[in-house]
């Protein structure tokens, strides 16, 4: 599957990587014998139950946090390098701008951070502006933008210096159904611009089946892999994708993939809580 | 949704402020029913007084025995209100300038040397703040002392303080700037710590240094907290700077008008009262500039409707 565009290098590479929260007695295992490669270019959904640990694996690519096993590579290196080096932004699902910043000034911000120089800021900052189409908003401060709008500001920010991956943690998971359709429209034009690789979590799967080229299937307790989904559907994507029989389908089949794994998952527990009340 | 990085604000709409003419309405009936409450506990338990002139020819005589008699009430503990506002015209001495001119000149040396330790003792709490936030085994150790320096009466150690420094209103400044401190380190270890959590892993995937962290999002995070604990300075400061003067002996401040007239209290407890009313006036204005200063400063947040 990831043999899909043999020409791009490889982003992400995880192997065997597990995750457990807490100490040894309260453990909970979040993460267990994930496998995952994602080649430049690409973009890749994660999509599963809440509790499959998605939001996890991406904090995990993102060294927001480290794995309890396994290891992660980003472009070649140990993820935390990767983060020190800055290859990636990061969307978070609440847009996270500093209210007192004008929307310029958070694009801005990485890039005050990252000592680039003012003028390439501004010119940084103008370009997004651009492409997330909020010229004339610059001034504005996030809390006279809409959800929608803000988010986008979000985007821009975490594109503002280049970075080659982009990790999305439900980006859109607060917006309305239409405003999240309009900005998964904008999000598929950004990314045939900018060719950034990203990964994407999300619980809504046409949301995941429009906008990726692969569809990872994550099940929960212990959060695995339990299929991943090759999204064929033609590029550009547009508003008619959403209308293709080809898209349909492949809706159901991340659907099953989904409900196989509820059902699999629900039995033993199940088994186990008549056992525990029997004894 | 939170656009605001801030926790604290919660979603409100921003022009939602009360008028301005209102406020000033609120302002007078809280003055006047202060008044009405104070002449009317001296019409019931204060002295009997008699109005025996003529107005215009016609002879006016008016007597009034209050009904109760109360040691609070009487025009020695509780002077006329006219009589308290009349002590800031007539003179404090025969032939000398007016009570409220001496007093208002008095007000801004003591304003002056609490300005000095709002400034400092403001400066110091938040260089513990942010040093207690980047040491957690500072915190542990250090937050108990802060909070125990508050526990020590100010009346004992400001003695100690002048005689130690000798520095006359310098010394006055240290007194207030170790009140101050205070409520400024304990907003700070709040503030710099108020944003959302999602903020520093933003920061974190930039590589940030905790300098980047500090200036960039701690610190204007901070801001709303930090104005709260400003304003309980800048009224603390007052307070400490007047304790200051007490027994440094220096003669410029309120503090030694208070001292002089509580002394010869009985021969003039307008005067007293008069003063009194300086010393709020003093606090009330620092509280009112630092207001300012958080308007000024926080015009571009979302502001929720109850700090207005």
């Amino acid at each position: 599957m990831a043999d899909q565009d043999p020409a791009g290098a490889l982003v992400v590479e995880a192997t065997g990587v597990g995750k457990t929260f807490g100490d040894a007695e309260t453990s909970v295992t979040a993460l267990q014998d994930i496998d995952l490669s994602i080649r430049s270019g690409e973009f890749v959904s994660l999509i599963g139950p809440s509790g499959c640990g998605k939001s996890t694996l991406l904090r995990l690519i993102g060294d927001l946090t480290s794995p309890s096993g396994g290891s992660i590579k980003v472009n070649g290196k140990p993820a935390q390098r990767a983060r020190l080096d800055r290859d990636y932004g990061m969307v978070f699902q609440a847009p996270v701008l500093m209210d007192w910043r004008t929307v310029a000034k958070n694009i801005e911000l990485p890039l005050e951070i990252m000592g680039y120089a003012a003028a390439e800021r501004a010119k940084r900052s103008a370009e997004l502006t651009k492409l997330v189409e909020l010229e004339g908003f610059e001034g504005r401060h996030p809390w006279q933008l809409s959800g929608g709008m803000q988010q986008r500001v979000a985007i821009a920010r975490a594109l503002a210096f280049d970075p080659k991956l982009l990790l999305m943690d439900e980006p859109f998971g607060a917006l309305d159904e239409m405003t999240r359709e309009r900005m998964n429209l904008e999000l598929m034009r950004i990314w045939s611009r900018t060719k950034t690789t990203i990964v994407f979590v999300t619980h809504s799967i046409p949301e995941a089946v429009f906008l990726s080229t692969r569809v990872v299937v994550m099940s929960a307790r212990p959060g695995r892999i339990s299929k991943i989904v090759d999204i064929d559907l033609p590029q550009p994507r547009n508003v008619d994708t959403r209308e293709t029989e080809r898209y349909f389908e492949l809706v159901t089949e991340v659907r099953e993939a989904l409900r196989s794994r509820e059902r699999e998952a629900a039995a033993p527990d199940v088994d186990r809580i008549r056992a525990e009340g029997l004894a | 949704m939170t656009a605001a990085v801030a926790t604290a604000p919660s979603i409100a709409n921003p022009t939602a402020a009360p008028g301005r003419r209102r406020v000033v309405m609120a302002w007078l009936v809280i003055v006047i029913g202060l008044v009405v409450v104070w002449e009317g506990a001296k019409w019931l338990f204060g002295d009997p007084w008699r109005i025996h002139t003529s107005l215009l020819g016609l002879p006016i005589d008016i007597e009034h025995i209050p009904p109760f008699k109360s040691r609070i009430a009487t025009d020695l503990s509780l002077p006329h209100v006219w009589k308290v506002v009349g002590a800031f015209i007539e003179p404090a001495q025969r032939n000398g300038p007016p009570l409220g001119l001496i007093l208002a000149g008095q007000a801004l040396f003591t304003f002056r040397e609490a300005l000095i330790g709002f400034v400092f003792g403001g400066l110091l709490g938040l260089l513990l703040g942010v040093g207690f936030v980047h040491s957690k085994l500072a915190e542990r150790a250090f937050v108990p002392y802060v909070v125990a320096s508050q526990t020590v009466p100010i009346l004992a150690i400001s003695p100690l303080i002048v005689v130690a420094t000798k520095a006359g209103w310098v010394s006055v400044a240290i007194i207030s700037a170790y009140l101050t401190f205070f409520p400024v380190t304990i907003a700070a270890l709040r503030g710099l710590r108020a944003a959302d959590p999602r903020a520093f892993e933003l920061m974190r995937s930039y590589a940030a240094t905790k300098r980047n962290v500090l200036w960039k999002l701690r610190l204007p995070t901070s801001v709303p907290y930090l104005f709260s604990s400003l304003r309980v300075a800048a009224a603390a400061s007052v307070i400490g700077a007047i304790i200051g003067e007490l027994p440094s002996g220096i003669p410029d401040g309120l503090g030694s008008a208070l001292l002089n007239y509580n002394q010869y209290y009985t021969s003039g407890p307008e005067r007293l009262w008069a003063t009194i009313v300086m010393c709020s006036i003093v606090g009330l204005g620092f509280v009112g500039l630092v207001r300012l200063g958080e308007v000024l400063l926080t015009r571009n947040r979302y502001r929720p409707q109850e700090s207005r």
